[in-house]
């Protein structure tokens, strides 16, 4: 569903190129030239250390998003108001898990272990998207994470598209094929509640009351808060800067919350006329940075599910390599 | 075989292997590379490569090859390995002249 770039921290200065590592001048030089003249870079070839961890980073935690994204959502599967929602549902919830697998394997192609990142997760090393630190209340949450939520990763990922890393591009590729439809399930679902009853209107208000500030931190911090985004820009691992897609998310955004006849909860929010762009009110990041580190009930809900599926899972993982193992041993014996 | 001497009181988990998934979109057509999965036996590999590459009518065959199989040229060869072709232009047919008039050819 989404990555929030989250390589920061506000009272921590950014994290330390690897200088000890020392690489070849020539060799950082043709890199640079082929990322310059628009050539993708495949897992073998060579990549400065830099490179290779700020993708893994940022593409684990992508992945680390798209699975615990699953459990917001997951919490409304057996309450879906119909068969119909409740099919829709599914399947999303389905896809999500499909894209945290894409993007673990292309993370992979970087020699980092699908274990090692499933550490990461869950000793709380690596992050996942602030979002999902949200609950979802009513239903009025599933068509507002699906609108919004997804509309924002939408925003991010379709630059992504053309991420100088070849397996991150296409992993980005096969999932922006798939997003469209969990946008449109999601604003078709606020779309019935709006024009339904005056109680479901004001549960579609409520739930865009409460998902569209996280929405737009999902975006990350603000640009002159992100030390790496001008480095990221450069090695094309970004394509747009934090502000530019908040702001394009923002201009799309807003029309489409007018249609549904709610109010998006910003009293400051006002056309532009010179800019041909929304001006906002302040965003508050001190929520989201406690959000980040991971305050609140809600992430540890979270993060007690990732570690209860993890070691209930165990057995089963251990009896397939064992029945696997156990496969290969009688056809070498045949 | 394996032998797993145990560092600590509990073992740590080993992954399932790795395999390269290829799928055929439509009859006629090649076997794709589109992904991997991880599985701990070949019949698990295709389950996983179905749920995960075939979602949407992808595809109506399938390949899973075990990654370590696989063996790939070296990156750093690529040089010597594809740049002598370079300048043989004369196995491409637009490197020939024809008089106009001659058609068919």
């Amino acid at each position: 569903m989404y990555t929030t770039n989250l390589n920061f921290d506000k009272n921590k200065k950014p994290p330390k190129e690897p200088e000890s590592v020392v690489e070849d001048a020539e060799q950082i030089a043709a890199f640079e030239a082929r990322i310059a003249a628009d050539e993708m870079i495949e897992p073998k070839d060579w990549m400065p250390e830099a490179y290779r961890k700020t993708l893994v980073r940022q593409m684990s935690q992508h992945a680390h998003s798209e699975i615990v994204g699953m459990l917001p959502e997951g919490n409304w599967i057996t309450r879906a108001p119909t068969l119909k929602r409740k099919a829709i549902l599914l399947a999303k919830v389905q896809d999500e898990g499909g894209h945290g697998l894409y993007l673990y394997s292309a993370a992979e192609t970087l020699g980092t272990s699908r274990d090692e990142m499933t550490e990461a997760l869950l000793s709380g090393k690596a992050k996942y998207s602030t979002i999902f630190n949200y609950p979802t209340l009513t239903w009025a949450d599933i068509g507002a994470i699906g609108w919004l939520v997804d509309g924002a990763a939408i925003m991010n990922q379709i630059p992504l598209q053309r991420c100088s890393y070849g397996p991150y591009s296409r992993a980005m590729i096969r999932i922006c094929k798939e997003e469209s439809f969990h946008q449109r399930q999601g604003y078709e679902i606020m779309w019935a509640l709006s024009y339904g009853t005056d109680a479901q209107k004001r549960m579609a208000q409520d739930a865009l009351n409460r998902w569209w500030w996280p929405s737009l931190m999902m975006f990350g911090p603000p640009d002159d808060a992100s030390p790496n985004s001008e480095r990221s820009l450069r090695w094309k691992i970004k394509r747009f800067t934090n502000d530019e897609l908040r702001q394009k998310f923002i201009d799309v955004t807003v029309p489409q919350a007018e249609a549904l006849g709610l109010t998006v909860p910003d009293p400051d929010i006002t056309w532009n006329e010179e800019r041909g762009s929304y001006d906002i009110g302040p965003i508050d990041w001190d929520e989201f940075y406690s959000v980040v580190k991971g305050e609140g009930p809600v992430a540890r809900d979270r993060m007690a599910a990732k570690h209860k599926a993890w070691d209930e899972g165990a057995w089963v993982r251990e009896a397939a390599i064992a029945y696997g193992e156990k496969q290969q041993a009688k056809a070498e014996a045949a | 075989m394996m032998s797993d001497t145990p560092k600590k009181a509990k073992a740590p988990s080993k992954e399932w292997p790795l395999w390269e998934v290829f799928v055929r979109s439509k009859s006629g057509l090649s076997h794709r590379h589109v992904g991997s999965v991880h599985a701990s036996d070949s019949a698990l590999a295709i389950e996983a490569a179905r749920d995960l590459y075939t979602r949407r009518q992808e595809g109506v065959s399938l390949w899973v090859v075990p990654s370590s199989s696989i063996v790939a040229s070296d990156p750093d060869e690529a040089g010597n390995l594809f740049e002598p072709a370079k300048d043989k232009i004369y196995r491409h047919p637009t490197f020939y002249s024809i008089p106009k008039h001659v058609k068919h050819i």
